[in-house]
């Protein structure tokens, strides 16, 4: 096909960038994921016949979330650096997110701990410890998959592998890491507030 | 690029390629297969790997129909029966019309967007090889070890498994395993797939093709992929809770511990209904793409259609619970997927009204793709009649369940988007060969499998309305079932023969068809503007778009669209 030139009254013809769109969707998929273990979570409040039971059991995680929540301001913050072409300080706020993950999967790992041999509650003990280990683990992975990243960030851009167009790709794990946090508050939210007392 | 010619080029210096690799010769031609990346490729690969599993599938629905020809039957046994069916199920949806779907997709659309690839092509080959192992790894059951007794280790508790009867409890040996696993391996290749179709068409968009310029095609692919990104994952995570079930001992599904049985179907039909529009939508675009072709006419309604096919997006999210009438909704629930399953023929009789404006008043043109595509507007009429007759709850009531159910969506999906497919190989395969199918044994194919189709479909609406349930062994004569299931098992045979003459054809065709040229339809799609079969590259130079129709433009530029648009 020729490509005749038009004298085209268009504008300049921009599409989005592909990674951006593709990390939406991304995680729009993750969302209907956790949406359906979610649906199974609040539907099975309360039909456990036997326990233990959320009320005996769970105490509210303040310690895991703070670690959580605070680890989406670090990697702002990193991402300021990293606009402002600051790579050392980029390089320590980005090793902070990873140390609060880290941080937070610990203490997940600690009340597990306290919930498998003190409580004596596992997947298969009854539904909510089905529905909660499902759903908490769930998120626990995706917190994982995002420290992989993260860390992979870290290594590449310590030796000096990061070039200036590679901060879109920073910039979208950062949105996954995000994305990540916002699942948190929701499984705070429905496990330990909504399915508390039960 | 592993694309097997003689020479490489690395870097500056052409090296000679490794042996094995030189076009031609087996073993490159296999590597080249392995190694590429080429959305072309993969989308003939996804397309034979669906006709591959299409035969095995229909091998098993002769066997299904061989077992019900007569009463007292006793050409499988009962075991292998439920595996049978089961089987024929899972494998026609996820195996054969998801991979057909993808392939139609993954060639068409870089193609019609002028854009040169998709958007992440290696993301492309890996959501193929799950698809593909993860049908091996289906029909490996057969062989892995016992289920039930006397019965193979294939999968036998219905294609959407119901609960408890997964459970370890009731299905013992690894037979759901090897069910769930590999739906849950398919589902994220689809999803991976649908999210790299996505993107390709928001991001990849030849200069000048908005929003409103896409092929209808591309419409109906975007929103088709959708619906595969949001509601895959449902399944998915049934599945795993299934997984943990079987394997963990979670009590999702288990009313012993106080489990749902019903959940598991609200998940399961959660992703099953939109799946039926994942896999018609691409139909739909196969005609709204055939039909002004072969009517010279732009097609009618444009806007419309675009509209429609997003409001049959939305509204299949909120009609699942139309499978389950009878488990025992509430009255509001029953009323809610009553009315959205009726609203949604709204927007189908829309495009149906579209395709016959295009058609009226135009030069019409009776090649093969046409006339299959007329026999889907029929045939597909008549589908979403029944459709919506199952949709009024109490008429549900009454025939859920039976054969009535099974001819309605086999008319959905062999009527419906199995026309559809069939258009879409005997138009974009010139593209692809460079060579035009046979129009005899074309003929043939069609009249034999539409014979076949109505001879095997048309009486199962009567077994059904007399009462014969679906997934029966076998039944006692004296009910009024034998002459229609002899029929049917008659037209099963007619439609045999018609597939194997599109198989012969597609076969032959590639080597000794006649040269097709560029362009063998007169069309006005991009893909239609380069070589048959188009370069790796697809584009020289990429094209720039000003209206629909850029090939008219083209073509035509004393008349061009873009005047009118």
């Amino acid at each position: 096909m020729s490509s005749q030139s038009l004298t085209s009254t268009e504008t300049e013809w921009k599409l989005p960038s592909p990674r951006v769109v593709g990390m939406i969707l991304v995680i729009l998929t993750e969302t209907a994921l956790f949406t359906i273990f979610v649906v199974a979570y609040l539907f099975y409040i309360g039909k456990s016949v036997s326990g233990p039971y959320p009320h005996e059991v769970l105490e509210l995680p303040i310690l895991g979330t703070v670690l959580l929540l605070s680890s989406s301001v670090t990697i702002v913050v990193a991402e300021r650096n990293l606009h402002k072409g600051i790579n050392s300080l980029f390089n320590l706020w980005w090793l902070i997110t990873a140390l609060l993950g880290v941080g937070f999967l610990i203490y997940t790992g600690v009340e597990w701990h306290k919930l498998i041999y003190e409580d004596h509650l596992t997947i298969s003990t009854n539904l909510f410890g089905s529905t909660f280990y499902s759903l908490v683990g769930l998120h626990a992975s995706h917190v994982v998959v995002g420290l992989i990243l993260i860390l992979l960030i870290l290594i590449l851009n310590v030796s000096g592998r990061i070039k200036h167009y590679h901060h879109e790709h920073i910039i979208m794990i950062s949105w996954y890491w995000h994305f990540v946090d916002a699942v948190w508050i929701v499984v705070f939210t429905v496990v330990y507030v909504i399915g508390a007392k039960s | 690029m592993a694309n097997g010619t003689a020479i490489t080029e690395s870097g500056t210096e052409l090296v000679p390629a490794r042996p094995g690799e030189e076009r031609g010769t087996p073993t490159g031609w296999i590597q080249d297969l392995v190694y590429t990346v080429d959305h072309k490729k993969l989308g003939m690969l996804y397309v034979g790997t669906g006709l591959f599993f299409f035969v095995l599938a229909g091998i098993m629905a002769l066997l299904i129909r061989a077992q019900l020809a007569f009463p007292n039957g006793h050409v499988t046994s009962p075991q292998e029966f439920n595996s049978l069916i089961t089987m024929h199920g899972t494998v026609m949806i996820f195996w054969v019309a998801m991979p057909i779907v993808f392939g139609m997709i993954n060639y068409l659309v870089p193609l019609m967007i002028g854009a040169r690839d998709m958007a992440f092509p290696r993301l492309n080959a890996f959501s193929f090889w799950l698809t593909f192992f993860s049908g091996f790894f289906l029909f490996f059951s057969f062989v892995a070890g016992p289920g039930l007794y006397g019965a193979s280790g294939a999968p036998d508790a219905g294609w959407f498994a119901i609960a408890p009867l997964t459970s370890q409890a009731f299905s013992k040996g690894p037979s759901i395993d090897y069910w769930s696993l590999s739906v849950l391996i398919s589902g994220i290749g689809s999803v991976t797939g649908g999210i790299n179709i996505m993107v390709t068409i928001i991001c990849y968009r030849t200069k000048g093709m908005t929003l409103h310029r896409m092929p209808l095609f591309v419409w109906l692919a975007l929103v088709t992929m959708f619906l595969v990104v949001v509601y895959l994952p449902p399944l998915s995570a049934a599945q795993i809770m299934l997984t943990l079930e079987r394997h963990l001992g979670a009590k999702f599904f288990d009313p012993q511990a106080g489990g749902s049985a019903i959940l598991w179907q609200h998940f399961f039909w959660i992703f099953g209904h939109p799946e039926v529009y994942i896999l018609v939508l691409p139909a739909f675009a196969t005609i709204s793409e055939i039909v002004p072709v072969f009517s010279r006419k732009p097609i009618f309604g444009y806007p419309m259609m675009v509209a429609a096919t997003v409001l049959i997006g939305f509204i299949s999210a909120g009609v699942w619970a139309h499978h389950m009438f009878t488990v025992g909704l509430n009255s509001f629930g029953v009323t809610f997927f009553a009315m959205a399953t009726l609203a949604i023929a709204v927007p189908t009789g829309l495009k149906m009204f579209n395709w016959l404006a295009t058609m009226y008043g135009g030069k019409i043109r009776l090649e093969l793709p046409m006339i299959f595509c007329i026999a889907f507007l029929f045939q597909f009429l008549i589908a979403g009649l029944t459709g919506v007759m199952l949709g009024v709850a109490p008429f549900d009531w009454q025939l859920n369940d039976s054969y009535f159910v099974i001819a309605h969506f086999h008319y959905v999906i062999v009527g419906g988007i199995l026309y559809g497919i069939f258009g879409f190989l005997y138009y974009w395969y010139p593209k692809a060969f460079g060579r035009m199918l046979n129009k005899r044994l074309g003929l043939w194919h069609f009249w034999l499998f539409t014979i076949g189709f109505h001879l095997t479909f048309d009486p199962q609406h009567f077994a059904g309305i007399l009462g014969m349930p679906r997934r029966i062994y076998t039944y006692q004569p004296g009910r009024g079932w034998e002459l229609w299931n002899l029929i049917s098992t008659i037209g099963a045979l007619f439609q045999a023969a018609g597939a194997i003459c599109l198989v012969l054809n597609l076969l032959w065709s590639a080597r000794k068809g006649k040269i097709a040229g560029d362009d063998p339809w007169d069309a006005w799609t991009l893909e239609w503007s380069t070589t048959s079969p188009p370069p790796e590259y697809n584009f020289e130079t990429p094209p720039e778009v000003r209206s629909r129709r850029p090939l008219w433009d083209l073509k035509h530029p004393e008349d061009p669209d873009w005047k009118f648009e």
